[in-house]
């Protein structure tokens, strides 16, 4: 258990997803304006991560390491998640409204995004088994959800500020993201 | 003009449009978590470059011969299984004669696959041009990539650990910045090469002297360009505008 709530942790936080990683990083910046649409994505990763980390996990264990094809991970990984997705948007679209409507726009798009695959890959590479996966999945979904959510807190509060000509826009964004990924790394001296 | 040159300067036309013109890196801003993420030495960064060039002009190839094979509404699938293989091979390449590039590029090999520019180039330009214009278009956009990851990259290892490719540029005085090697470093300069950007008004996407960028096209890496990804975007911006006019009700 104790090693459980670590994995947490240091995929949430030590290494974050966004800001020590890199990976999803159009969504990071591209739906971070508003906090309501940055927690959406937030949570429609969270839940397409966990999924797709079980998922992935269960077709490398059960299929491709009975059968020697681990070399084949790439192709699997990326076509399980995307064929999952799909699935998952239409079986809440069509039991659960409610959900399709709040999660709904956020599905679609990230069908493919990288730190789905990440999370998948860096499962079978560090050989997790499905609890671990699910966990590393969950983490690093979460470290995704406070990031953005984050982001999206100092970019409505950053609005009205008064930010140099050439700075307006993406470069600003950037700076933030880099002060933010300074913050994160503080965790790297937790000793855990 | 002789037939033959023409056809050359047409072939050198998609080249010279993705090494200068609509170079990925700085005018595209595509491939954006490739480009932070192994930046950070410009071995790396030159190491995942000449492996995307390798991974999009192959891709590129197959892609444009078979591209009146492929059934219209299953391309995506279709291309995400040619990306992903050329991608495997690649790995398995580097894995064997250059375990060095591999170890330190670790996970962003495979992730090649999702990165936006070799299914953007596939989308955008393969599926509709011939074989050899679809390779020098795959070459060029690999090298403008290339050439791209390189100087940041070279910029960065300069600042950060006063060094490029491993060979001590700095005199002895230069204290290295280290920050610039590690993860807040890759985001402050792409936040400077942008505000110069701007402050130039030199094309490039992020300050919408691009047209066609696609740079937030809301996370899917793998259809930015022109394809499922721009209706979603618009899906995305009127859920916004509807839930806004909602909240403004609300207040009033």
């Amino acid at each position: 258990m104790g090693k459980l709530v670590l994995l947490f942790i240091t995929s949430a936080f030590v290494s974050n997803v966004v800001l020590s990683r890199f990976l999803g990083l159009c969504s990071f910046v591209g739906v971070s304006k508003k906090i309501k649409t940055a927690v959406g994505m937030g949570l429609a990763v969270v839940f397409v991560i966990v999924i797709a980390s079980a998922a992935a996990n269960l077709v490398f264990d059960f299929i491709l390491v009975p059968l020697d094809l681990t070399y084949l991970q790439t192709i699997v990984f990326i076509l399980v998640i995307a064929a999952l997705v799909q699935f998952v948007e239409m079986i809440i679209k069509k039991y659960s409204p409610g959900l399709y409507n709040a999660l709904g726009v956020y599905l679609a798009l990230i069908t493919t995004n990288c730190a789905v695959l990440g999370v998948a890959l860096t499962n079978a590479k560090e050989g997790y088994n499905l609890i671990y996966s699910i966990v590393y999945g969950l983490g690093t979904a979460f470290g995704y959800l406070v990031s953005i959510t984050l982001l999206a807190g100092i970019r409505e509060r950053m609005e009205n500020n008064d930010v140099p000509k050439s700075f307006q826009g993406m470069p600003i964004v950037l700076i933030t993201a880099g002060l933010m990924a300074i913050a994160f790394y503080g965790f790297s001296g937790l000793k855990l | 003009m002789s037939q033959q040159n023409k056809e050359k300067t047409s072939l050198l036309k998609p080249f010279i449009n993705g090494l200068i013109t609509e170079n990925p890196t700085f005018v595209l801003m595509l491939g954006l978590c490739p480009t932070l993420a192994v930046t950070n030495s410009a071995s790396n960064a030159l190491g995942m470059g000449l492996s995307s060039t390798a991974v999009l002009v192959m891709s590129n190839l197959l892609i444009s011969a078979l591209r009146n094979i492929i059934p219209d509404k299953v391309r995506m699938p279709a291309y995400i299984v040619i990306v992903a293989s050329f991608v495997t091979i690649v790995q398995f390449i580097l894995q064997g004669y250059a375990p060095g590039i591999y170890e330190s590029l670790g996970i962003y090999i495979p992730l090649i696959v999702v990165n936006c520019i070799i299914l953007g180039r596939a989308e955008a330009y393969a599926n509709s041009h011939s074989v050899g214009l679809s390779i020098m278009d795959g070459l060029g956009m690999g090298f403008g990539f290339t050439i791209g990851l390189f100087l940041i990259g070279a910029f960065r290892e300069l600042l950060g650990s006063g060094t490029i490719l491993g060979f001590k540029l700095t005199p002895a005085s230069f204290e290295p910045i280290a920050i610039f090697v590690l993860a807040p470093g890759a985001f402050f300069v792409l936040a400077a090469l942008t505000a110069i950007q701007n402050k130039f008004k030199l094309k490039s996407a992020t300050n919408g002297s691009v047209t066609r960028s696609n740079l937030a096209c809301g996370g899917d890496c793998l259809s930015c360009h022109g394809s499922i990804c721009e209706s979603n975007r618009d899906k995305l911006e009127t859920t916004n505008s509807v839930t806004a006019k909602n909240d403004k009700k609300k207040e009033d």
